[in-house]
């Protein structure tokens, strides 16, 4: 029965990582609803900023507290998973730290995890802080009600745990303490269970140890349901960001063919359409719902770790209007997870729930308070694009409900007829020169 | 001192059989605003001052569309560009200088996509290179150490990376440029973009360009410098809402180069 703890440790692997892979699925599926658009431009330049931005870290640190916390966070997640490796391998194969034959090496590496495992430690309840005692202003909007504010604390506590097992852990192999290399914290930790009989010590490292790394799989399936998964989601999403100046915005194709054909003399208006036209589904203008936006914007929705760092430059929410950038996203993704369900839940069929992004989730008064100043885009460590949702979210408020406030249908009417905002003759254009 | 202004039309050029060195984009604001049209002259004088061989599209000219886009009327923009673009390609325009961040941005990074290529120049950058180019000598005169903020305007600076040509030639009127704590890439709005100078703020506690003023007195200034009519107009109003008209003057950089050579 000496194969009962690899038969264990192999079901909660293949149990752990093939749920985790199924939800892969679906969210791949989910963020293919949207429209599609060719992003196969620029390689270079994009692995550049996946490397600067994702992988280095670059926007993360212009908030200086904020940002060197979660570097050491960071480091030390990737770092200390390499211990996962050794764990899987010892626990499909009965042994016991297979690497540790690597002698100083090795005890040079786990030093450094333990090393990374308290300053991690200390950055998460620091983060904690942040969240719950200090409660910067971020932190407390109204779109970090219930839910996302558990889920920021959850992802937290299982920080600390997680951390504190694999202390505790290195801490009570004996073993591994008496190669005395690496066990740089540990060594301090190992004396509190001084009292304890070999046996129980023992005991406490196997339990330790199977709830490191079932913990770490939890973590891993939680990611799926939480704004977690940022951590895999920054590296697709700074590669897609945006490449062209800020400024600039995208032309809507749709309505370029539509003004091509109006300014082209030979277009005949009285043609009949082609065959099959008029089967045909007109083209929408602008975004009501999720599966009109593009999918790079829906794959920025599932990416936002809900930072805040976009809410908290944004002129209109810092004087109380009720946009705020992150809550855009944050619908986005909510209304994506629901329309993702009813697909699942109607045999890989949408059904229409009479619902939509617009007006069930995000309001009129929320997208015309936005002066489109770029401030939430620039202040994104991810690269995520806010802005390009809200416009086109206006686009569709415009063009197909002709819904916008009134002054803006008089600033519109007066371009159209006059050629300026202003209801000013355009034959008087050049009269300035003679005031 | 108006009829010493020499503003030349792209139409009086082609009559001639000449092309200008540039076109200058004067917008909607710098035509019809009297307060734009103030940075217009001021702009126009320094043009005059450095011979430099510039044409308006005086009449021809027509909204970018900016306002239109950002408002989410993108048939109305495309509309307006494709008119724009067909005049300009007409007269063969190469290069553009405008005086508005929001004309800058729409026809250098918008109209190309639709048919027009030109090279954009927002006003600040074109008065650097004449400097460069020693076409034009800026001196302080009444300007020499006063302290001047700059605030960015989010077409020129997020939107488009121009930082530093307006802020070089605040430094080389030799006056003390201070930084407000939100600045350059940071830089708060003014509140007018997104076609918001056209309509009603949304409900909220404080309007955008009161909390940008609140910043800009923050550093004590005796001038708010903008490179942007709106931001002008909004930064004026705000100056006026805390009642420091007196002491504090909203200046566009080209009236603050034009003013320092008693232009």
């Amino acid at each position: 029965m000496d194969y009962l703890p690899q038969i264990l440790f192999a079901i909660a692997l293949i149990a752990g990582i093939g749920y985790f892979a199924r939800n892969v699925k679906k969210l791949m599926r989910n963020i293919k609803l949207g429209r599609d658009v060719d992003v196969s431009d620029n390689k270079s330049q994009r692995w550049k900023n996946m490397t600067m931005i994702a992988l280095g870290q670059s926007k993360m640190v212009k908030r200086p507290i904020a940002g060197l916390l979660h570097v050491i966070v960071y480091v030390g997640f990737v770092v200390i998973n390499i211990e996962v490796l050794e764990i899987i391998i010892d626990g499909l194969t009965g042994k016991h730290r297979i690497f540790s034959s690597a002698g100083a090496i090795y005890g040079f590496l786990i030093g450094t995890f333990e090393i990374l495992a308290v300053l991690v430690f200390v950055s998460v309840i620091v983060f904690w802080l942040r969240r719950n005692v200090i409660k910067l202003k971020r932190f407390l909007s109204s779109e970090m009600k219930g839910w996302p504010k558990n889920d920021g604390n959850m992802i937290l506590y299982f920080e600390m745990v997680l951390m504190t097992l694999f202390l505790v852990m290195n801490a009570t192999d004996l073993k591994f303490q008496a190669m005395d290399s690496g066990n740089i914290i540990s060594q301090h930790i190992t004396p509190w269970f001084s009292n304890f009989s070999e046996h129980s010590i023992h005991l406490i490292e196997r339990t330790a140890w199977w709830l490191h790394i079932l913990g770490i799989l939890i973590f891993l399936n939680y990611l799926y349901f939480s704004k977690h998964l940022h951590i895999l989601l920054a590296f697709p999403n700074t590669y897609y960001g945006k490449l062209t100046p800020k400024g600039q915005f995208e032309n809507n194709e749709a309505v370029t063919k539509e003004v091509k054909m109006m300014m082209d003399p030979n277009v005949d208006p009285f043609a009949a359409p082609p065959e099959g036209a008029e089967t045909a589904v007109p083209a929408k203008f602008g975004a009501s719902d999720v599966k009109d936006l593009s999918w790079v914007n829906l794959l920025n929705a599932y990416t936002c770790t809900e930072c805040g760092r976009c809410t908290s430059e944004c002129p209109a929410n810092q004087t109380g209007k009720k946009l705020s950038p992150r809550k855009i996203m944050m619908d986005t993704r909510d209304r994506l997870e629901e329309v993702g369900k009813n697909i699942d839940a109607n045999k890989g069929e949408f059904k229409d729930d009479g619902k939509q992004l617009l007006g069930d989730y995000i309001t009129n008064e929320e997208l015309w308070a936005c002066t489109s100043c770029n401030a939430c885009v620039e202040a994104c460590p991810v690269s995520i694009d806010p802005l390009n949702i809200i416009m086109q979210m206006r686009q569709y408020l415009v063009m197909e409900q002709s819904a916008a406030p009134m002054e803006l249908n008089n600033m519109m009417t007066n371009i159209e007829n006059n050629g300026a905002p202003w209801p000013y003759n355009q034959m008087d254009r050049l009269n300035w020169k003679d005031e | 001192m108006s009829e010493l202004l020499k503003v030349p039309t792209m139409a009086e050029f082609m009559a001639a059989g000449k092309q200008p060195e540039v076109l200058f984009w004067v917008g909607c604001a710098g035509s019809f605003d009297d307060r734009a049209k103030k940075i217009t002259k001021a702009f126009v004088k320094l043009l005059n001052k450095a011979n430099v061989e510039f044409a308006v599209l005086g009449t021809e000219e027509s909204c970018t569309g900016d306002p239109a886009k950002r408002s989410g009327n993108e048939f109305l923009f495309q509309m307006q560009a494709v008119t724009n673009i067909e005049v300009m390609n007409a007269y063969e325009i190469k290069k553009i200088v405008t005086t508005c961040p929001h004309c800058f941005n729409t026809i250098k990074n918008e109209y190309p996509e639709l048919g027009g290529n030109y090279e954009v120049m927002h006003h600040t950058q074109f008065l650097k290179s004449l400097l460069a180019e020693g076409r034009l000598t800026i001196e302080g005169g009444q300007y020499k150490g006063k302290r001047i903020t700059f605030h960015d305007p989010c077409y020129l600076g997020r939107a488009n990376q121009v930082y530093e040509a307006p802020r070089d030639l605040i430094r080389k009127l030799d006056a003390e440029l201070v930084e407000m704590k939100s600045c350059k890439s940071r830089g708060l709005c003014c509140g007018a973009g997104g076609a918001q100078m056209f309509k009603e703020p949304e409900k909220g506690n404080k309007d955008v360009n009161i909390e940008r003023t609140e910043q800009a007195l923050e550093t004590k200034p005796q001038i708010i410098a903008a490179g942007c009519p709106f931001c002008n107009t909004m930064m004026t109003d705000g100056v006026k809402n805390k009642e420091k008209e007196n002491d504090i003057a909203v200046m566009d950089i080209a009236e603050l180069i034009a003013n320092a050579q008693d232009l």
